[in-house]
Parts: C-alpha cells; structure tokens; sequence
C-alpha cells in the first residue's frame, strides 16, 4: 500500500480541496448548524460517521451491484437510498445513546440525507477511485480513507465557523448584513485562507 | 392565494436562494458563469417540474410514514434522466456541471418544494409553484454568475466586457468570490426588504 498516496487523499481531502470551502459541499448544516461550537462539533462527528460508511456501503454497491448488473447508471438512486437508510439509522442510535446531542442537532440530523456533501463524496469516490484502474484492495482503502478525512474536513470548516460566529455575536454589524450574509463573507475569507493550501505538493 | 400569486412568488419574495437559504451549494459551485448557472437553472427547474407534478399527483396514495423516502425515489429518477439526456446531448455542459448534475437530488429547494407545497397542492398549483421556484433559482444562479464572470473574467456569455487592459479579478472565479458575492448579494436584498417595509409604513401612517 502506497502510504505516500494515502497521505495525499488525507491532506486533499481536509485541506486543498475541503469539502465546504473549496468543493462548496454541504453548505446548509455549515450555515445552519454553525452557531455554537458544541452541536457543530456534534453534527461534524456525525457527518465524519455517515461520511465513512456512506464511503465504504456505496463502495461495495458499485463494485458488486451496480457493475456486475451493468446498471452503473443508477448510481443516484441506489446511492441515495443507501445513504437514507444509514441516516434514519444513526438517528436512531444518537436518540438512544444521547438524546441532548439528538436534541441540539434538531432538524439536522434527518436532513444529513439531503446533506450533499453525503451524496458528494460518494459520486466523488467513483470518479476518483473507482472507474480508474486501480487494483481493488487500493481503491478500497482509499475510498475509506477519503471518505473519512473529507469528514474531517467538513468538521474543521464547520467548528472553526462555529467559533468565529460565537465572537461575532458580539460585533455590531450592519443590520442587514447579520445571520446568514456576514456569515457567507467570513466563509470567503476563511475559503481565502485554504486557499493557501492549493500550493500544496504532497506525495 | 391566486394562480399567479404562487408563480411570482418564487422569484423575489420567497427566492429559494436569497430568501430560504436553500440550494446554495450548487448556488455557489456552478455560478463561475453565466451559462453553467442557465444550464444549471434548466437542469434543476425539470427536476423541480418533474417531482412536483408526480408527488402532487401521488401525494393520496403514498402512507405519510415512508413519503420522503417516495418523494427522494421520484426526484432520483427525474435527475437520472436529466444526466442522461444531457449527457447525451450536451455532453460539454454536462462536463463543467461536473458531480453537481447527480446532486441535484439533494438539492434541499427540490426536497423541500415536495414536501412543502406539492404534497399539500392539486397539480395546477404544484406546477405553477415548480415553475416559479424554478425561475427564481434560475435567476439566483444567474445573478451570482454574472457578478462572477464579469469581474473574474472580463467575460459575459463568453463576450468581453471590457477592453484588453483589464486585468480580471482571479478570486471571484475561485471559492472566496463565490461566498463573497451572496454574502454581499443576500445583505443587499435584505437592504431592499428594509426599505419596501419602512415605505409601506409610512404610506400606512398617512392614510391612517
């Protein structure tokens, strides 16, 4: 296993091409659910959760459903209602294990299905590991891998947000710019700054 | 509310993007010019169309229990023909559109709209509803887009816009431009909404 490739996914995926900042993934719970660190840290977990397995179920569907029944063109449908089923079922298992984070995420947690960041790193496991000729245990491991760290990127983004928002309920900002506009313009200058990492060379 | 009310709506008081803050990710990703954003803007007005008018018309049949697990298998199959189709036929705008085509299922306006308006409305409103936020993402997109290419290509619609000498602003094409650009767009019209509610009140003041 090439570690020096794996290395470049990881640093890719949270950094260069992070999946809310440069990718523009996931941009309703990152606006939504970015106004206190403790559900944002929440909801990141959840999405690096879901993002995994969402990851590794849609890998072994397109590997050894959709392709040997040559019905590739279903990707969408038979990605989506996976990746609905494993929503409903980490629901369930938050409510039961922690109804105060069940209870901070809110709308949140249901709407991770129409999270595209969900449905995004799958599409983008397929394009980018998947119809390449890469031998199978490779496109395995990187596809997990992928799936893992484009959910820590998406966290990263999403808790430093929550940070610079909690410091800028205490800002005078013009009225017609507070909630959701002066959030966008700090998101710029945060996507700014990540853009720095583009100059990245790994592996 | 009247037929055309619910057509009109879509485009400046409910705008899906500016008002609801919904569908901004492929409000930002595919807004680097004028003809992705239309791309873009038809691609996901079909969709809408396709949906509202099917889960209008199944809204009786289907158990309240599974309905958006129906109403997300409806949307799947009408974005499946659309990347098909276009794939077919417009291969190269297929291409910019890029992972944004198959994510037009979780585009939440589409959700949003079937589980909101269509499954409570008769087709008629449906359609007129699917229309209406149709075109108003559609001039969403194109908004942003306009902004994006002008400054950060000197271009509109792939024609220059200014002379040889100007130098276009490479970050409006980038990431920042694109959150840069609704930050600012969405203050704007909150601008807007301020100043129409103060001109109603004092009309409201004087006749009272």
């Amino acid at each position: 296993m090439d570690l020096g490739q794996l290395f470049a996914i990881i640093v890719g995926a949270i950094f260069v091409s992070n999946f809310v900042l440069a990718r523009f993934l996931g941009l309703c719970p990152f606006v939504g659910v970015s106004k206190d660190s403790d559900s944002a840290l929440g909801m990141g977990m959840a999405v690096i959760f879901v993002m995994t397995m969402a990851s590794i179920v849609t890998w072994f569907i397109y590997m050894y459903v959709l392709i040997p029944l040559d019905i590739v063109y279903l990707r969408t449908i038979a990605f989506i209602l996976v990746i609905a089923t494993l929503v409903q079922f980490v629901e369930m298992v938050i409510e039961k294990t922690s109804p105060t984070l069940h209870k901070s995420l809110g709308i949140y947690l249901p709407l991770i299905t129409t999270n595209c960041a969900v449905l995004g790193v799958a599409v983008v496991n397929v394009n980018e590991f998947m119809v390449t000729d890469l031998p199978v245990a490779a496109s395995f491991i990187n596809t997990v891998v992928h799936g893992l760290s484009a959910g820590l990127g998406f966290t990263l983004a999403l808790v430093l947000m929550a940070a610079i928002r909690e410091r800028l309920e205490l800002v005078d900002i013009p009225e017609s710019m507070r909630g959701i506009p002066i959030t966008f313009i700090v998101a710029g200058l945060m996507a700014m700054a990540f853009l720095g990492f583009s100059g990245l060379k790994v592996g | 509310m009247r037929p055309l009310g619910e057509l009109v709506k879509g485009i400046y008081r409910e705008n899906p993007v500016f008002r609801l803050a919904l569908g901004l990710c492929p409000a930002l990703a595919v807004s680097t010019s004028v003809e992705n954003a239309l791309g873009m803007g038809a691609a996901a007005t079909f969709v809408l169309l396709g949906s509202n008018v099917t889960v209008s018309l199944i809204r009786n049949f289907v158990p309240a229990k599974v309905r958006i697990p129906c109403y997300i298998v409806v949307i799947a199959s009408f974005v499946t023909t659309v990347e098909l189709v276009m794939g077919a036929y417009l291969p190269e705008l297929a291409k910019s559109l890029g992972i944004f085509l198959p994510l037009i299922v979780v585009n939440c306006i589409i959700l949003g709209r079937a589980e909101a308006f269509a499954s409570k409305h008769g087709v008629g409103r449906a359609i007129l509803d699917a229309v209406g936020m149709g075109i108003g993402f559609t001039f969403a997109l194109t908004l942003i887009a306009t902004f994006r290419e002008v400054l950060g290509d000197g271009k509109l619609m792939g024609y220059m816009v200014f002379g040889p000498n100007f130098q276009p602003v490479l970050l409006m094409i980038l990431a920042p431009g694109a959150f840069i650009t609704i930050g600012l767009l969405m203050g704007y019209f909150n601008v807007l909404d301020a100043r129409m509610k103060r001109k109603r009140e004092a009309a409201e003041e004087k006749k009272g």
